[in-house]
């Protein structure tokens, strides 16, 4: 394993084909066409395929066709060319096709702007097209996060035969850092492809469709998706805590850039004495919804606080997770904002100042054991 | 002569007519005297002809061809309205290996997929499209479509199509044929015997292009729609005839290459 230093949208392209991620079509858009440069050099090195289409509705469509026959296939693109994909998202979906998407997000709505942000959070986990549907969302907070995250997108969209979006903000795809690669890509065992498109050689024909014009036959096309989200929920929610403890006086929720920003400003208030923790969702959807409610429900905590590159989106979800346990608060900035550590502190001061400070007591101090709450990482570490 | 749709013509030299490999034995959705089922039956002919049903994948369109997945036996996608050249072509450059052919109507290439279409022609893409022009939207009701005649009655126009407004009929092989990539477009029309012998040998040329890697082939079919138009069968092959063939001339706009470059 070699440590290169590498932009994040040339990183994540390398991640791609790595993970066997050799058809690639695509259509340029700031803050990420550098995805596309670089496998437009990268893909015919292993006899790849690089497609730019005429548009990304084009795009979905492309990857519609090109993913049903079961090799993979994906896409970079951002925030308005990925709300130009959703119809095709939607019958990829509906169709239990794998693709991977990736996301690197900048300030909307509309044309918006072309610096970093977080507002494509509800586009991303709650459908963005239209039905009952759901995209495995990751959401990486470094560089080589993003590789990680990017290689575990297209096997987590063939093992559910669904589309897993990678949204990282445009800090992730501009920013350059040092990456590691393994040397050899494993995984684990997939079931066999036998939905594939290739030909109805040696067995009857197979249709790939998101068309039930059958209102039963359409319902229990949605059960099977909604078993799915199930499965999801149960085996692939992915966080990771920062300095979460029985001492904490305040759970921060953040993700990607943003919850490393969060990072340094929990940094500075602890040499203040002010404990604070982070939950950093990794999976966007399915969300640690139990892990963010039991981390809130701490007797020393005082309040939820959610800070987002976007108005607040994530907000919903987070007070969704605490269900009234503690008051949830909410910290932002949009449109290619990107808060400093300073205001996001003053923030912080400001909520617990306002707040009558928690009883010490030996009691809360021996509440949890230490070994679970310095737990770094969750249920399921990024490979 | 015996018709005996489900017997092996080769099989028994008295039998004349058969139901084609690629076709499954189930009775069609489409109104009476519509020529679907003809262009259908070309397609499958062809496919049978050519030996390529266990390589050939076709492309559903959104309109009333939209279930012709239920009447071929090959692989099938179902695209979304207007999205078939783009589908085609995903799966294409992913396995050329693959015969790709879409079915659309005119609501869904000339109006929704015209972006589509024209690039997928452009990129010279190794796909074979068939597009049935019946100047109409039918699946929906008979609205106007962009090849809907100047005049022409439709439940969006109902004093006639007014050119003023809606603009003239678009003429989409002409269209495609400007560009400089090389390609295969012809236009036909299925109202008589003689006419539908002359599609046929359009449908075929244009699945043995894909078949030897030559280029993008497309057949427009100038098809009839008795129920939207309000006219028995008969009276459609004539309106087609009178209406529709002076505006929409039938020929090749473009030849394909003579030699493959590969």
């Amino acid at each position: 394993m070699t440590r290169i230093l590498m932009k994040g949208n040339e990183a994540i392209g390398e991640a791609a084909v790595r993970a066997g991620g050799k058809y690639y079509f695509a259509y340029p858009i700031t803050p990420q066409s550098e995805v596309g440069e670089y496998l437009a050099k990268r893909l015919p090195e292993v006899d790849g395929v690089f497609v730019q289409a005429e548009s990304e509705v084009a795009v979905g469509n492309m990857l519609f066709g090109g993913a049903a026959s079961g090799k993979r296939v994906f896409t970079s693109s951002s925030s308005p060319g990925i709300s130009l994909m959703q119809e095709s998202i939607s019958y990829m979906a509906g169709a239990q096709l794998p693709v991977v998407l990736i996301n690197i997000m900048r300030g909307g709505p509309g044309l918006g702007g072309i610096l970093p942000a977080q507002s494509d959070y509800f586009q991303a986990t709650k459908g963005g097209g239209h039905g009952d549907y759901r995209l495995l969302v990751l959401a990486p907070s470094t560089v080589q996060e993003a590789v990680d995250l990017t290689m575990l997108a297209f096997h987590l969209a063939d093992k559910y035969r669904n589309p897993v979006m990678v949204i990282g903000d445009g800090m992730i795809g501009q920013m350059m850092e040092p990456v590691e690669f393994p040397d050899e890509y494993k995984e684990d065992p997939l079931p066999p492809k036998d939905w594939a498109i290739v030909g109805c050689k040696d067995r009857e024909p197979l249709i790939a469709k998101s068309l039930f014009l059958d209102p039963y036959a359409l319902e229990k096309n949605s059960f099977v998706l909604a078993e799915k989200y199930e499965q999801m929920r149960r085996e692939e929610v992915r966080y990771e805590n920062y300095k979460v403890s029985s001492k904490n006086r305040m759970l921060v929720i953040s993700y990607g850039t943003m919850a490393r920003i969060c990072q340094t400003v929990i940094d500075e208030l602890e040499e203040e004495g002010i404990s604070i923790g982070l939950l950093r969702p990794i999976s966007l959807f399915p969300f640690p919804e139990k892990e963010i409610h039991a981390e809130a429900a701490r007797k020393n905590i005082e309040v939820v606080l959610t800070v987002e590159m976007s108005m607040g989106q994530m907000l919903e979800d987070v007070q969704k997770s605490v269900l009234g346990k503690k008051p949830v608060e909410f910290y932002g900035r949009t449109g290619g904002i990107v808060p400093s550590p300073e205001e996001v502190k003053e923030h912080i001061l400001k909520l617990l100042k306002a707040k009558p400070a928690a009883k010490k007591t030996a009691k809360t101090a021996a509440q949890k054991p230490a070994a679970k709450a310095k737990k770094p990482a969750g249920k399921k570490k990024a490979k | 002569m015996v018709i005996d749709l489900k017997a092996d013509p080769k099989a028994d030299p008295n039998i004349t007519f058969a139901r084609p490999k690629a076709f499954t034995d189930v009775v069609t959705h489409y109104c009476p005297g519509c020529t679907h089922g003809v262009i259908h039956r070309m397609i499958a002919e062809t496919i049978d002809e050519l030996g390529i049903r266990e390589r050939t994948v076709g492309v559903a369109p959104v309109g009333c061809s939209v279930l012709i997945y239920n009447y071929f036996r090959t692989d099938f996608l179902e695209a979304p309205h207007g999205r078939a050249p783009a589908l085609a072509t995903g799966l294409k450059r992913v396995s050329p290996e693959l015969i790709l052919f879409t079915y659309q109507g005119d609501g869904d290439l000339a109006s929704i997929g015209t972006n589509e279409i024209i690039h997928a022609a452009n990129r010279g893409e190794k796909i074979t499209t068939i597009f049935v022009n019946n100047a109409i939207y039918g699946m929906t009701g008979g609205q106007m479509a962009p090849t809907t005649m100047p005049g022409q009655v439709t439940a969006t126009s109902p004093k006639g199509r007014d050119v003023n407004t809606a603009g003239w009929p678009m003429r989409m092989s002409e269209m495609l044929a400007t560009l400089q990539t090389p390609g295969y477009i012809e236009r036909v029309a299925v109202h008589t015997p003689q006419n539908i012998v002359r599609a046929k040998r359009a449908i075929r040329r244009a699945f043995k292009n894909q078949v030897e890697g030559r280029c993008f082939s497309l057949v427009e079919v100038l098809s009839t729609c008795p129920t939207n138009w309000g006219l028995t069968p008969c009276e459609s092959t004539k309106w087609l005839e009178r209406e529709m063939s002076p505006y929409y001339p039938l020929g090749v706009f473009k030849e394909p290459p003579e030699v493959m470059e590969v």
